[in-house]
């Protein structure tokens, strides 16, 4: 406790006690029996006494998810080059060594991930300044605009997404999850409040210096705002990781899958192969926890700042 | 602010102000309104017709999709699974979080943050992991819940927790609640750490008790973070999928269907465009009145 409360209330020490022991069974249970499950034998996994520590480890259960598909390891393909055959179909022209396919998932999902959070964070915070910090006609309206599109549902704007990608011959690829990602309003509402807070006068001080547009933002508001694109830079991974529906709906072919939905597949065809499952949900979640951890700092800021309404 | 005392800006300066806001503004308009807001217009005009997946634009059909809604046995089922979802998640979620939110603040640092990053963790984690792996934890065979509430006794056989229309609802709620605490208490924990310490003070030397300091000072100052987090775990509950869609597919007998996956099996099992459309439709205004209930209330208070 903090050096103002002088001693602990019995109410106190048990409300401790009970946040700590729910922490513990439904919070960090099903994490810990992910990881321990993935190295399960399947004797122990289908014993209906369970193992609370596992009596043996095993990699079998990862060497069942990487044997089950197979994939090439990469597909580069001429741009835009869906638009110009027959049957829309991309044309390769480097095809990668052929390997688990768990492994292109995972190599998908860190690809989609990583440029949807590169392209939000370009274009957010470029819109959020401006929105926070230009006075020009129409603005109050355009802000009007994207608050109502947070509150509405995203999910349900998916179906007529899947018809506009296919109509612009982006279905099955992972850019038509990784564009409404950036298209989502959000970023430009955390970037605007953090751009709240440059002083004008720097700005203008910038501008009787003679630095142009471009240049008074990547030497002035950029760095400024560096703590609110941290935080939208990891807000927008987690979300573009585990965004299962969009995925979904929007990839069907083994190459495009991510590693959640992968798992949700195999969940279809091997559901009761926990350990197999264990695995892949093991190598789903254990990357992106460790991102999240490693910028914890930034994300718990991302959270706070996005909830104070201008 | 200092607007107000600002020179009016010359025309020139307006207009150069106009343009070199549309332009930074250009690139992320792009992607809003090719992929929200143009999906969003064909979202309600797709709604008034009879698409299906394979034809192109299908032919207007007026409100009969609508109409047909509200007919619908299953959808009905679906949209009061959904209240039931957001009826109880909503508050549990609510209170629990302020109930931790109160307890850790005033922590020492890594212990508050340490509570943060576990109650968080669910929503790292995604929801198909979490949904796999409680899926096993409720396994009717060798799931560890079953193992561990027939050890204690307080149930005497095995239970088909996912099979069961009695449970299956409930089971699902339950790991909702350990994806939707996460972000609610960051933000109660932020929200309390900035009341603002004077009046705790004063309060205090006033005589008041911890409960009343609580009730009295704190809880009105952190009303807007209330409100805040009404709306988006309403908004959470109402779009309850990937659970569903992976525990149970709506079963046993539609007991655990809600809109979201009615919307989903409309569209892709059924391949009922315009009327998954028009349920879209349905659920976004239900949403959006909820919303603006939620506001209304807190705004009175």
């Amino acid at each position: 406790m903090n050096t103002g409360v002088k001693h602990r209330s019995v109410y106190q020490t048990v409300t401790m006690i009970l946040i700590a022991i729910i922490a513990v069974v439904i919070f960090l249970f099903p994490l810990y029996w992910i990881v321990t499950g993935s190295f399960k034998t399947p004797t122990a996994i289908n014993n209906s006494v369970p193992e609370w520590w596992p009596s043996e480890w095993v990699m079998r259960n990862f060497n069942e998810l990487f044997s089950k598909r197979s994939a090439p390891l990469w597909e580069l393909h001429v741009p835009l080059s869906e638009w110009f055959t027959q049957d829309n179909s991309q044309i390769v022209f480097s095809t990668g060594p052929t390997v688990p396919a768990a492994i292109r998932w995972l190599i998908n999902t860190v690809f989609m991930s990583v440029t949807a959070m590169i392209i939000t964070c370009v274009t957010a915070s470029l819109a959020g300044y401006a929105l926070a910090k230009k006075r020009f006609a129409g603005r109050a309206i355009l802000f009007s605009l994207i608050v109502a599109a947070m509150a509405l549902p995203k999910q349900v704007i998916l179906i007529p997404l899947l018809r506009e990608m296919s109509n612009l011959h982006l279905s099955d690829t992972i850019w038509s999850v990784i564009f409404p990602i950036v298209g989502w309003p959000f970023g430009v509402f955390l970037m605007k409040q953090f751009s709240e807070s440059i002083p004008g006068e720097i700005l203008e001080a910038a501008r009787i210096d003679g630095a142009g547009e471009v240049k008074t933002f990547t030497t002035i508001v950029f760095p400024m705002i560096k703590p609110g694109v941290g935080a939208l830079a990891i807000f927008t991974f987690i979300n573009c990781w585990n965004d299962y529906f969009m995925q979904l709906v929007m990839l069907r072919g083994t190459n495009v899958l991510t590693m959640p939905l992968g798992i949700a597949k195999m969940q279809g065809e091997f559901g009761q192969d926990y350990g197999l499952l264990m695995a892949g949900a093991a190598l789903a979640s254990v990357p992106i926890i460790i991102v999240f951890l490693a910028f914890q700092k930034y994300f718990t800021q991302g959270i706070t700042m996005g909830a104070v309404k201008g | 602010m200092a607007k107000a005392n600002q020179p009016p800006m010359s025309r020139a300066l307006a207009r150069r102000e106009t343009i070199s806001g549309y332009l930074f503004m250009l690139p992320s308009l792009i992607f809003f309104f090719v992929f929200v807001v143009y999906p969003m217009v064909m979202c309600v005009f797709t709604s008034l017709t009879d698409a299906t997946m394979a034809d192109g634009g299908g032919n207007f059909i007026g409100m009969t999709n609508y109409v047909n809604l509200f007919q619908d046995e299953i959808f009905r089922k679906a949209l009061v699974n959904t209240v039931i979802i957001v009826v109880v998640s909503v508050p549990t979620v609510c209170a629990f979080s302020l109930w931790v939110g109160a307890c850790i603040y005033k922590m020492r640092d890594w212990a508050c943050s340490a509570y943060r990053v576990i109650f968080y963790l669910p929503v790292v984690t995604g929801s198909v992991a979490v949904t796999v792996v409680w899926k096993w934890i409720y396994h009717y065979y060798n799931g560890v819940l079953n193992y561990v509430g027939t050890g204690l006794g307080l149930w005497e056989k095995n239970i088909n927790w996912l099979g069961d229309t009695k449970f299956a609802l409930g089971c699902i709620i339950l790991i909702l609640f350990t994806t939707s605490v996460g972000q609610p208490i960051v933000l109660y924990v932020s929200a309390l750490g900035n009341v603002d310490t004077t009046l705790i003070e004063a309060a205090e030397v006033d005589g008041a008790t911890d409960m009343q300091v609580f009730w009295k000072v704190k809880w009105p100052q952190i009303m807007p973070t209330t409100l805040y987090i009404l709306v988006i775990t309403t908004i959470n509950s109402f779009q309850c999928f990937a659970l569903i869609q992976l525990l149970t597919s709506g079963g046993p007998k539609h007991a655990t269907d809600t809109v979201m996956y009615y919307i989903y099996y409309s569209a892709f099992t059924l391949y009922k465009y315009g009327y998954a459309n028009a349920m879209g439709v349905v659920l976004a205004i239900c949403i959006a009145i909820l919303s603006a209930v939620q506001f209304k209330l807190a705004k009175s208070e």
